[in-house]
């Protein structure tokens, strides 16, 4: 195995592990290919299990021999090693840097990942686009599966099968291709079927300096539209942003062209400074030693509460025109991989009561972010410690779940699953056991066979062991809208994941402990009112068979 | 006043209630055209400004003390002038006599008000040590002596005893040592305090205000006290800011967060320069200086500030509140305001400027104490019996002048006032409905002398937006876990009792069918009575399910509730016929 020429000590004793509100370790350091293990041999349990993959970033210290390798991790953990030696601390160092940086995705850990559970359920079927679209029954009239991308031919970033309207064939959809970003036509997101509008996505239409259209173009997204009816196209960038995108062959969709939409800009940052905004919201958050003004300052200057409310902003607009206006929209930056991705899959969460279900959010996931192209291998390959800044790095899927939080905190009773459920999703997707975030898009998976291969996330969160852990105590199906507020005030820091290493929780979780032991309890008494309530029919029931003869 | 518009106050788009403006002697009050209702005591009132005529009306807007903002527009500007007029002369008495307090009348007689001012005898209850321990035992002349070289003769006295440490906290004002004087009989008293404490040698002196004020008070002849001249007492500066800071710190705060279409980066700077949580952040790290002293050193410790009345207040009563569970129930915690505030004379008057005087003694030191414990209620959620609802209604009633508690500026004051007399006390009041406020979270198993030992980290101060937005409802969460956790544990009770209910009824059932089987005449006596169990029952069943439904109440809310509306409304003005806006909107909630 490739692994070994990699790992020069494999074992280390008298290590020392020190991690924040812990007592420090001593025990033996061993390293795998995929692994980097401490146990303390007393009671032979690991004391720590730490995927290759989760480290962001290592420094390491000398005094004298005595070794000090600090890890960071990318779910933003900072632990501490010190190792007896300094040729085994080098050692050590330099195979974990290797080993957290393996180029080639085949070699990641889902690859050599085998289950200790059995799987009840296979994820990698869990969510079908042919089940998905039969949800949408009613959209059965107006909409179509296509498999015009089947061979991924057509756009390498969508998936084989997408749902596009019933008027527009395949020949056309591969015309209209040609004329947008990415060869990302725009396909069906949403359906609402309380007034059947629709959420579409695509690509930025390639006008150029020159305003080229297509006439395809324009007869797919019209066809969209109800008679008499208007549509609403929400470009993700600023208008100075669009506009000079036309100097690179992009660009917007011209009014003239388009009579029957009204276009919308609504900024959303993107790539590296979106990273930069987690670089410093980490950095501030770690720093424990800031006075009052200087945290403050600090978060502020993060910009990511900004970025929050921006992308808020943004999805309860597209909500807005969807279930207020009754106006159909179609949603696309410059690719339309990434905060065209955090707008419409929004837009769901507070449009649609099933993606408040876990089901359903597991469905959305796969649905606007798994197979809609979100490139997670490359969104996902560094997290708040990089050191190498490289452009297409950026925590967009972190944003989206971080936006799912603000609203899941004002309204607490509204979804089915907890606090829990969204930073496991943050943790898998930047380091997994399971394939389900491997690569790009559906093409790079079915390349890498990853159905074949690995194990998917969802085979593992559906059983209901897993299931528990992440159910919200408090759930009340809810079939409304909801319409979180985006007030600076109303939007704090997610505390769950940016403090999550810095304070001890012990009291915040005894408090959920003992709230969730209420509910339970009042299911209890509930169910033993229940029971005692016919017993009591059947005896008086009892009682008047007795009396009638 | 009739066709009075109530402005949203977040709103860009000028979105307005119109209603009908009513002003009684004690309340303004605004009837919307859904027939709700907004009352608004005139002791609330912290400001009234009448602003530019506009095309619509005169606009009005008026700053209460609970942090209500309300904006309306009176169409004639005569009105408005009359309102204003009146509103001002209302919102600001000139003698304590017009106060809502004395003519308040809540239908109890005299005996039952009587008992509502003896419900928290300090010296009965929280005292239960202190009678002989207020100061140490046979030294009068002494503290004649050193109330003399004190500040407005406030000389030490303890504050609390901590039983288990035998430490003391006492409390005092600022020694006139100016430059170089000195006070035998102070000294002596300092050292009967610090010798009454067994196990420790040295008391802490702390001084909670920052260096630098206490030094510019010598030049007044004041100060603090010289190490040298006192045996064992270890000094120490703590610096919490003065009145005045604290007053414009709140301003500034209040300014920012009014602001219409705020960003979160102004947010943030605006937080950050009013310094309000810095503030916040020192109190408390003052309390648990003090906390540590006794728990971790078994030292005493005297504390003081200029008078002794504003700062040390916080800080005593905070460092007892992390000290002993006693003062974290609903009843201890009464006691706590009763002793540290109320006591030791926290001049409430003129802070919560009750009359029409000096702006300049305004100040928001209690609001201040409130907030700590509020931070320490998110620290530790399960360590206090009551919730946030019982600290919001407190601070209400600090400034409503409709209880006499808080009414004047010292004992002496009050008893001149024959406030036990004329006015009613609040917390009994707050006993009969202490359902509302319990903390459905509370462990009460915890020791009495339990510490908490709450983290100061910066990110751990939070702007308290149930405070200063308390009225603006399109902020808060839309659902609250509080509340449901709240309705199911009173549900579990109503359980709990339905399952007794329901058992001894199938026990009397199972004992008259063995019953009815011997004697017949038995059974027909029962029969009668049947039908009524069962509808009882079944009216019990229904019963059940609204308790249910309300505890379930699915929220989505409304959409006019949110600022990201302003593009919808662009496109309503070009297309006014197709898009129709308010269509349903307030109608979300069901």
């Amino acid at each position: 195995m490739e692994f070994a020429e990699l790992i020069k000590t494999p074992r280390v004793d008298n290590v020392v592990l020190h991690r924040p509100f812990y007592p420090a370790v001593e025990g033996t350091l061993c390293l795998t290919g995929h692994h980097l293990i401490l146990s303390s041999r007393q009671d032979n349990t690991e004391e720590l299990w730490l995927l290759h993959s989760n480290i962001d970033a290592i420094d390491k210290r000398f005094v004298g021999s005595l070794g000090t390798i600090i890890i960071k991790c990318k779910d933003f953990r900072i632990i501490q090693l010190d190792i007896p030696g300094m040729e085994e601390c080098l050692n050590i160092a330099s195979s974990i840097e290797a080993l957290s940086t393996l180029d080639s995705i085949t070699l990641m850990y889902p690859f050599f990942y085998r289950p200790m559970f059995e799987v009840i359920e296979d994820g990698w079927h869990s969510f079908l686009p042919e089940q998905e679209f039969e949800l949408y029954s009613s959209a059965a009239s107006e909409w179509r599966l296509s498999y015009v991308n089947k061979e991924f031919a057509v756009c390498p970033s969508y998936p084989p099968i997408v749902t596009v309207p019933k008027s527009i064939d395949d020949e056309a959809l591969r015309k209209v291709a040609t004329f947008r970003h990415g060869g990302r036509f725009p396909v069906l997101s949403y359906y609402h079927k309380k007034n059947g509008m629709v959420i579409m996505r695509s690509g930025q239409p390639l006008t150029g300096t020159n305003g080229r259209r297509c006439k395809e173009d324009e007869k797919l997204i019209n066809a969209t539209l109800r008679a008499g009816k208007r549509g609403y196209i929400i470009d993700t960038r600023s208008l100075n942003v669009a506009q000079q995108a036309r100097a690179k062959g992009g660009g917007f969709e011209q009014e003239a062209h388009y009579p029957q939409w009204r276009r919308i800009h609504k900024s959303i940052e993107r790539y590296h400074i979106l990273q930069e905004s987690l670089i410093k919201l980490v950095e501030a958050c770690n720093d424990q030693t800031h006075n009052m003004d200087r945290w403050l300052s600090k978060l502020e200057a993060s910009n990511w509460l900004t970025h929050i409310k921006e992308i808020l902003t943004a999805a309860c607009l597209a909500a807005q025109c969807i279930d207020r206006e009754g106006a159909s929209i179609l949603i696309h930056g410059t690719e339309g991989t990434d905060s065209t991705l955090q707008v419409t899959s929004l837009a769901q969460i507070i449009l649609e009561p099933r993606s408040r279900t876990i089901r359903g959010f597991e469905a959305l996931v796969e649905r606007e972010w798994l197979q809609a192209g979100h490139p997670f291998q490359q969104r996902c390959a560094q997290s708040a410690y990089c050191n190498t800044k490289q452009k297409w790095e950026a925590p967009v899927f972190l944003l989206f779940l971080d936006c799912v939080w603000q609203i899941l905190r004002q309204f607490p009773c509204s979804f089915e699953f907890n606090e829990n459920f969204l930073i496991m999703l943050f943790e898998h997707a930047y380091a997994s056991q399971f394939g389900t975030f491997l690569g790009n898009n559906e093409s790079e998976r079915c390349k890498l066979k990853l159905q074949q291969k690995t194990m998917s996330l969802w085979s593992w969160v559906n059983q209901p062991g897993e299931l528990s852990k992440f159910t919200n105590p408090l759930f009340e199906a809810n079939n409304l809208v909801i319409w979180p507020s985006v007030a600076p005030q109303s939007l704090p820091l997610w505390e769950g994941i940016f403090l999550r290493w810095n304070r001890s929780s012990k009291y915040l979780d005894e408090a959920y402990e003992e709230m969730v032991n209420i509910i339970e309890y009042n299911k209890e008494l509930q169910a033993k009112v229940n029971i005692l309530r016919r017993q009591l029919a059947e005896l008086e029931t009892e009682d008047g068979m007795q009396e009638s003869p | 006043v009739e066709q009075v518009k109530l402005l949203d106050r977040f709103s860009t788009s000028n979105k307005s209630l119109t209603g009908t403006l009513y002003l009684t002697a004690t309340h303004l009050l605004f009837i919307d055209s859904h027939q709700k209702e907004t009352w608004i005591l005139h002791h609330h009132i912290a400001s009234v400004e009448k602003l530019a005529l506009t095309t619509s009306g005169c606009p009005l807007v008026i700053q209460c003390k609970n942090f209500r903002t309300v904006h309306f527009i009176v169409p004639r500007e005569r009105d408005c002038h009359d309102i204003y007029n009146s509103l001002l002369q209302l919102s600001k008495q000139a003698k304590y006599g017009d106060l809502y307090a004395f003519s308040y009348n809540p239908k109890q007689n005299d005996s039952e008000r009587l008992q509502g001012w003896q419900l928290i005898d300090l010296l009965s209850d929280a005292n239960r040590d202190y009678k002989k321990m207020l100061v140490p035992e046979g030294y009068k002349p002494i503290i004649v002596g050193s109330s003399k070289f004190r500040s407005k003769g406030r000389f030490p006295v303890l504050s609390y005893y901590h039983q288990d440490k035998e430490a003391a906290i006492c409390r005092c004002s600022q020694p006139l040592s100016g430059f170089s004087a000195r006070c035998l009989e102070d000294e002596h008293l300092l050292q009967a305090i610090s010798k009454a404490n067994p196990v420790n040698r040295y008391m802490y002196v702390m001084d909670t205000r920052p260096k630098l004020n206490a030094m510019a008070n010598r030049a007044a002849g004041k100060g603090y006290e010289n190490e040298d001249n006192y045996s064992n007492i270890r000094f120490q500066f703590v610096g919490i800011e003065n009145i005045h800071v604290m007053r414009s710190s709140l301003q500034k705060l209040l300014e920012v967060n009014g602001t219409k279409g705020l960003s979160v980066n102004d947010f943030y700077s605006g937080l950050e320069s009013s310094g309000w949580l810095r503030h916040i952040k020192a109190v408390m790290d003052a309390a648990i200086f003090l906390a540590k002293a006794i728990t971790v050193e078994n030292a005493s410790v005297l504390v003081h500030c200029s008078d002794g009345w504003d700062r040390t207040s916080q800080v005593c009563s905070l460092g007892s509140l992390l000290l002993d569970s006693y003062y974290r129930t609903i009843k201890g915690f009464m006691v706590l305001i009763e002793k540290d505030w109320i006591s030791f004379g926290h001049k409430f008057s003129e802070r919560c400027g009750h009359l029409d005087g000096d702006p300049k003694e305004v100040s928001p030191v209690f609001t201040q104490f409130l907030e700590c414990v509020w931070h320490l209620t998110e620290q530790f959620p399960q360590a206090f019996e009551f919730s946030e609802a019982f600290l919001l209604q407190i601070h209400e009633h600090i400034h409503s002048c409709q209880f006499g508690n808080f009414l004047g500026n010292c004992q002496k004051e009050r008893e001149e006032l024959k406030l036990k007399e004329k006015t009613y006390s609040l917390w009994p009041f707050l006993l009969e409905d202490q359902k509302k406020y319990l903390n459905p979270l509370y462990s009460s198993k915890s020791h009495r002398f339990t510490v908490l030992e709450p983290n100061t980290i910066s990110f751990n101060f939070k702007f308290w937006r149930n405070m200063y937005h308390q009225f603006d409802r399109t902020l808060h969460p839309r659902q609250s876990v509080f509340n449901m956790i709240m309705n199911m544990n009173e549900q579990n009770k109503q359980l709990e009792k339905d399952i007794k209910d329901l058992e001894s009824k199938i026990k009397q059932r199972k004992n008259k069918q063995t019953d009815g089987i011997l004697t017949k005449e038995l059974l027909h006596s029962v029969h009668p009575e049947s039908p009524t169990l069962k509808t009882s029952l079944c009216f019990k069943e229904q019963t059940l399910l609204p308790v249910h439904d309300a505890l379930r109440t699915i929220e989505g809310s409304s959409l006019a509730d949110n600022r990201y509306s302003e593009y919808a409304e662009e496109f309503s003005k070009s297309e006014p016929a197709v898009v129709s806006l308010e269509y349903g909107v307030a109608r979300m909630t069901c």
